[in-house]
């Protein structure tokens, strides 16, 4: 068994039972950092693995693929795992200074744990129904982390999200019977095979767009996407920090596994669908950006938007395109993490995140304004940020297959993005505060400060590089790009140890 | 009025000299660069920045490049010196200096950048320093709404322009602006020509605030004066015409080319002429002659004669001179007196004696008199119009036009606030500007007038090599020359002076006359705001609908999805025929088919809460029948189990909750059922067709071998949750951990608020 593979994934639920055994301990919130920390080495590992052998496989209780449970790491996997790690280090400091001792006496740092080792355990598994056990892990921590306060629109916003996500979950166990049904197999690299034996290739079809509803869902995709704005902007920041970087992008991720390893009999009708799909949570989640005066929100939709760039990655099948799709994903998470810190500290300083009602930070915060502009400008795509490369790799792809509406909405999307952009910008930063409240970190303590400032200037130092030095990742990107569009080493690693 | 806060203070420190030091450092490099590059050298530097999408980071200086970079470093220079005593003690002083060297360098990068996306990059950090800059004064509603203006207009024009790149880059092979340039008979023949060029004329006229999209260059005067010098004038508002210019012998040539820059670039340049006269604010009437000169400009890159070329660098250069100029001493008049308004001012010329003296060289050049290099230019220009093969006329008119405005708008600026006799109240008590205000006027005017009695000083080093870039030979320029004989430029020039000072004479009924024709034409900049408004109410009520808060639409929607999703790939695709063979099913199988069909029929219409749990409980009891009947007692055992603890966990919940009227429900309803029956329809008959494919048991056969002997387990479903795929289990057991932590926080915390 390969400890490599299996470290990011036992590491976060032995942090989860340390951290609830010491929740009473003031110590107990210093075993998420701590944890998140080894995560990140343990990731790091893998990754290396990763580069070094292409893909990792390890068979859960040694019973051969197909026959037990394979973990499995391809580039991207090892990829999203880091990313994960990174995401969760950056929370875990944050909610040092962010969460309240009555939410850690609640259990806050087990149900966070809980939850990276439920993304952790969904970019590593090679199974389809392990991959609908993480799910499951994902949505009741996560559920467990929003309702987490109390507060009635926790609740409210609680409810519609696990309503819409438990569609999800029933569209998804009902893919995998029927998918089993017809292949006799859940392992995700036996099924590649085995659906090349169908013959009803329109059932397979069906069966796909079951599970593109499904991820769909997840990852938050027009028409699906209605629960993330319903939910994001109620819990605690580092909570929808860590929502608004991984929930939604392991929904990508799934996509993009299922439709690049196992449906990809029928492109010009599924990926067609997606590409279109794609457009339309572009264009319909900025405009909600557009329509919303509340730091979170805007947010929140934009995470809806921007999805649809990934999908439209993936749904363009090019190896560009791909590489594209992999590149958003990464920056993605750490910008849209960072930004949602970032309002935490915003909420802080001037008493509210209702855009109207306050100001001065450009005046009295100048670090945060740099720090807020970098991944604002770089979400919006400004060069020579992340977001910059993201968006100039899909554009690039659209524009090579001559799919001219794709590009142009993509860029036009892009515009939409500067402009809630700086509508926060001129309303929090640039704007006197309405009550003249004079918003100085100097009012908060030295080691809050610390915490909060850390890891926002960590993931802002983490987006520069990306976009000074893309060439590295964008190597990556390609590498794992590469290895999507032929899955035969992929198959091979998983399935050769049996035979 | 104004954002400036003038302090009697001296300086900015260290955030105050270091700019000014760098800048000045540039320049002078660049000067060390003139014999090299006006020798006929290009000087190239190039490092692979992405080399897995062929993006390089390199530059190329040429006599373009070189032109652009001198003027950007030592206007900047000047501007630098300037800003420090302009903005002395300003609290935001230090970013102030940082954005604008930033701009500075941004700007250098950009016409330096000899890789389409390098160039870019750079474009895009003008426009992010501009926003910043623009916005300097950001505690006003104005100034906030001029910076977005600037940003949302170049950026459009940005998005256009990156499409336009990688198009380019794509037809061409290559994303070097040099190899692309030597494939201009390749690229005029493209069948993407025109969509490209159309995409770089859109980034080109926004940038440079051609007519439509002018509007947002006068308001982004909102910026401090020194800012309004560099960036809306000198420098990044030519980025447009530097883009168009470092095109031109690829793209130009073609009726296309000719056409769109000569008509938009006539009508920029005479309607802000109008317009300039129309302002009585002096920064604002400046911003205007600024356009008029972005106009004139582009018109004069839509020919591809030696003289028409040989124009816009000249113009080129003076512009930058006398404009950069002219707006540094409007920044000391406001500086000194508090006002810009040109019906106050008057009478400084006795005070601000040198600040006088240097405007009034700055606006000969710009009205063009000899011996200034404004005259030269305007020979040129006259020359080049007269040199359009097609309509002459139309251009030489325009021109004659624009220019003759240009001296009436040359007067109001620099010549009535100093020499006019007035009565008017000034704000302040106006004096001299220190001498680092000084400098930048003086410096700039003086190069105006020195070039001009001189050209040579300009023709060999700069202007030679610029047109060289253009045309590809040194020797195709025209002579820059004070006096080229009496010939039909010479007579233009003369109507110009005569047309221009009998406009300045009137300008004043004329500019009436002019702001009544203004407010009732249609205007841009309302136009702007009722865009946005319009993207505003078109995003909310859109969001409106979608995003509406109900959970029942949502759930209606998702499920809709499911329906049309499933249903019409079952349409498109086929899933063949899945009619199973309903025989010799055996009675008791109906039997739970009915007990479920009733149960759920019960479920869904009743308005009893335990009712619909009771009647759920019934489906799951038979759901647990099919278990038995198809011999899997463990599995039923379990679900009988569970279906028994829902139905009591939740009748005891529902005890406690109140009643709600069900009354608003019942329109949705036969909705509902429709979408309910539909789903369940599309699902079914996926179902069916799967269940008529036969049936893979690999992984049956394997555990009924290995349970026993490997496992060593009999019970097979036993073996299979805790080691064939223990790790399923585990996360399953998680899920409840967590599902009762959860709960616990839940009930612990509704509770607390309940006792408080």
């Amino acid at each position: 068994m390969s400890w490599t593979l299996t470290l990011p994934l036992v590491l976060p639920f032995l942090t989860a039972v340390a951290a609830f055994l010491l929740r009473a301990n003031p110590a107990g919130r210093w075993v998420s950092v701590v944890g998140s920390a080894l995560l990140l080495i343990a990731a790091g590992s893998l990754m290396l693995e990763t580069l070094r052998a292409g893909v990792v496989v390890g068979q859960m209780g040694n019973w051969p693929a197909p026959f037990g449970i394979t973990l499995v790491a391809d580039l991207l996997s090892a990829i999203m795992v880091v990313i994960t790690a990174i995401t969760a280090l950056a929370v875990s400091v944050y909610a040092l200074a962010d969460i309240d001792r009555r939410m850690e006496m609640l259990g806050y740092h087990a149900l966070f744990n809980v939850l990276i080792a439920g993304v952790v355990g969904a970019f590593l598994t090679g199974d389809l129904f392990n991959l609908y056990v993480w799910f499951e892990v994902m949505l009741i921590s996560s559920f467990g982390l929003l309702i987490l306060g109390g507060r009635k629109e926790q609740i409210d916003g609680g409810i519609k999200y696990v309503t819409l996500n438990l569609v999800s979950t029933i569209l998804f166990l009902s893919g995998i019977g029927l998918l089993y049904g017809m292949t006799g197999t859940l392992n995700l690299a036996d099924l590649s095979l085995a659906v090349e034996e169908v013959e009803n290739k329109g059932l397979l079809t069906v069966v796909a767009v079951m599970f593109m509803i499904a991820f769909g869902v997840k990852a938050a995709l027009f028409p699906l996407f209605f629960w993330l704005p319903a939910a994001y902007h109620t819990p605690a920041f580092s909570v929808s920090a860590v929502f608004a970087g991984l929930l939604t992008k392991v929904g990508v991720y799934a996509l993009i596994r299922m439709f690049t390893l196992v449906f990809d009999h029928d492109i010009g009708f599924t990926h067609e669908i997606l590409l279109w799909v794609a457009a339309l949570t572009m264009i319909t989640g900025v405009l909600g950006a557009a329509a919303q005066s509340d730091f979170r929100k805007i947010l929140s939709f934009h995470i809806v938007s921007q999805i649809g760039y990934m999908i439209l990655g993936l749904a363009l099948y090019t190896p560009l395109a791909l590489v594209g799709a992999v590149f958003y994903l990464v920056h993605h998470i750490v910008v849209k993490a960072n930004l949602f810190l970032i309002a935490g500290i915003a909420q802080r300083l001037t008493g509210s995140t209702e855009l109207s009602r306050i100001g001065g930070l450009y005046k009295s915060a100048p670090l945060l304004a740099v720090l807020f502009l970098i991944p604002a400008f770089s979400l919006a795509g400004f060069p020579p940020l992340s977001g910059f490369w993201a968006k100039y790799v899909l554009v690039q792809a659209t524009l090579e297959v001559e799919a001219w509406i794709l590009a142009g909405v993509a860029l036009a999307v892009g515009l939409l993005t500067i402009y809630s952009m700086t509508k926060i910008w001129a309303e929090a930063f640039w704007k006197k505060h309405p009550e003249g409240i004079d918003p100085t970190p100097d009012k908060l303590d030295g080691p809050t400060r610390a915490a909060l400032l850390l890891p926002v200037g960590f993931l802002a130092t983490l987006t520069i590089i990306i976009g000074f030095f893309p060439q590295p990742f964008v190597a990556l990107a390609e590498a794992s790009a590469a290895q999507l569009l032929d899955p035969t080493a992929y198959v091979t690693a998983v399935l050769g140890g049996s035979e | 009025m104004t954002n400036d806060e003038p302090s009697r203070r001296s300086g900015n420190g260290f955030a105050g000299v270091v700019p000014v030091l760098i800048s000045g450092a540039i320049f002078v490099f660049f000067l060390t660069l003139v014999p090299q590059i006006s020798a006929g050298d290009v000087l190239r530097w190039s490092y692979d920045w992405v080399p897995s999408l062929g993006i390089k980071l390199s530059f190329l200086v040429d006599g373009l490049s070189l032109t652009f970079s001198l003027l950007i470093s030592g206007i900047g220079t000047l501007v630098l010196l300037y800003s420090n005593t302009y903005l002395a003690g300003h609290v935001q002083y230090a970013r102030f200096a940082l954005f604008l060297t930033s701009f500075m360098l941004a700007m250098l990068g950009l016409v330096l950048a000899d890789n389409l996306i390098g160039l870019f990059v750079f474009w895009e950090l003008t426009t992010i320093t501009s926003y910043l800059l623009i916005g300097f004064g950001h505690e006003t509603t104005k100034g906030r709404r001029s910076a977005l203006q600037a940003l949302f207009v170049t950026g459009a024009g940005a998005l256009a322009l990156l499409a336009g790149l990688i198009l380019l880059g794509i037809s061409a092979g290559t994303f070097e602006i040099s190899e692309i340039l030597a494939k201009g008979d390749e690229i005029r023949a493209h069948e993407m020509y025109l969509p490209i060029l159309i995409l770089l004329l859109a980034g080109a006229f926004t940038k440079s605030a051609q007519f439509p999209f002018h509007f947002w260059l006068p308001n982004a005067m909102a910026a401090p004066t020194p800012v309004s010098a560099f960036l809306h004038s000198a420098t990044m508002v030519k980025a447009g015409v530097y883009l168009l210019a470092r095109m031109h012998p690829a793209f130009s040539g073609t009726d296309v080319w000719l056409w769109t820059l000569t008509i938009f670039g006539a009508v920029t340049a005479v309607f802000a002429s109008f317009l300039a006269l129309r302002q009585t604010d002096l920064k604002q009437a400046l911003a205007y002659t600024t356009l008029m000169a972005l106009g004139t400009l582009t018109l004069f890159l839509g020919q591809t004669s030696s003289y028409a070329i040989t124009a816009f660098v000249t113009f080129l250069i003076v512009h930058s001179l006398y404009k950069a100029a002219l707006f540094l001493v409007v920044g000391c008049i406001d500086h000194a007196t508090g006002t810009r308004e040109a019906e106050i001012l008057g009478g400084l010329g006795r005070v601000m004696p040198v600040t006088a003296i240097a405007a009034a060289i700055a606006a000969l050049s710009m009205a063009g008199f000899p011996p200034f290099l404004g005259f030269i230019g305007k020979e040129l220009k006259y020359a080049g119009a007269l040199a359009v093969a097609s309509e002459p006329v139309f251009v030489a008119g325009a021109v004659l036009l624009a220019n003759a405005l240009m001296l009436a708008v040359a007067g109001v600026v620099a010549f009535r606030p100093f020499w006019r006799k007035t009565d008017s109240e000034l704000p302040r008590t106006p004096r001299e500007a220190p001498w680092q205000m000084l400098a930048g006027p003086v410096l700039l005017a003086a190069a105006g007038a020195i070039f001009g009695i001189n050209p040579d000083l300009l023709q060999v080093p700069l202007v030679n090599p610029t047109v060289a870039t253009f045309l590809g030979d040194p020797t195709d320029a025209k002579e820059l020359k004070l006096w080229a004989g009496v010939n039909l430029p010479l007579f233009l020039s003369i109507a110009t002076f005569v047309l221009g000072l009998l406009i300045y004479v009137i300008h004043r009924p004329l500019r009436n006359l002019l702001i009544r024709a203004d407010n009732a034409a249609p205007n841009f900049d309302r136009g702007w705001d009722a865009f946005l408004s319009g993207l505003k109410a078109f995003a909310w009520w859109q969001t409106k609908y979608l995003q509406s808060g109900v959970l029942r639409q949502y759930i209606f929607i998702t499920f809709a999805t499911v329906l049309v999703g499933l249903g019409g790939t079952m349409l498109v695709r086929g899933i063949g025929n899945v009619l199973p063979d309903l025989t010799g099913i055996a009675l008791r199988n109906w039997a739970v088919v009915a007990l479920i069909t009733v149960g759920t029929l019960i479920a869904a219409t009743t308005r009893s809460r335990i009712a619909a749990v009771a009647a759920l409980g019934v489906v799951g009891i038979g759901v647990a029948l099919i278990f038995i009947i198809f011999s899997a007692p463990d599995v039923a055992i379990t679900q009988l189990l569970v279906e028994t603890l829902i139905v009591v966990l939740v009748a005891v919940a529902m005890l406690r909750l109140p009643f709600l009227d069900a009354q608003g429900e019942s329109d949705h309803r036969p909705w509902d059922a429709v979408l309910a029956i539909g789903v369940g329809g599309v699902v079914t008959l996926t179902l069916l067709a799967v269940l008529a494919t036969p049936l893979d048991l690999r992984l049956t056969e394997y555990f009924e071998v290995t349970s026993w002997p490997e496992a060593f387990g009999r019970n097979i479903v036993n073996v299979i949750l805790v080691d064939f795929r223990a790790l399923d289990t585990f996360g399953e057991i998680a899920v409840v951990v967590i599902a009762s932590l959860s709960a616990y926080a839940l009930l612990r915390t509704t509770a607390k608020e309940k006792s408080e």
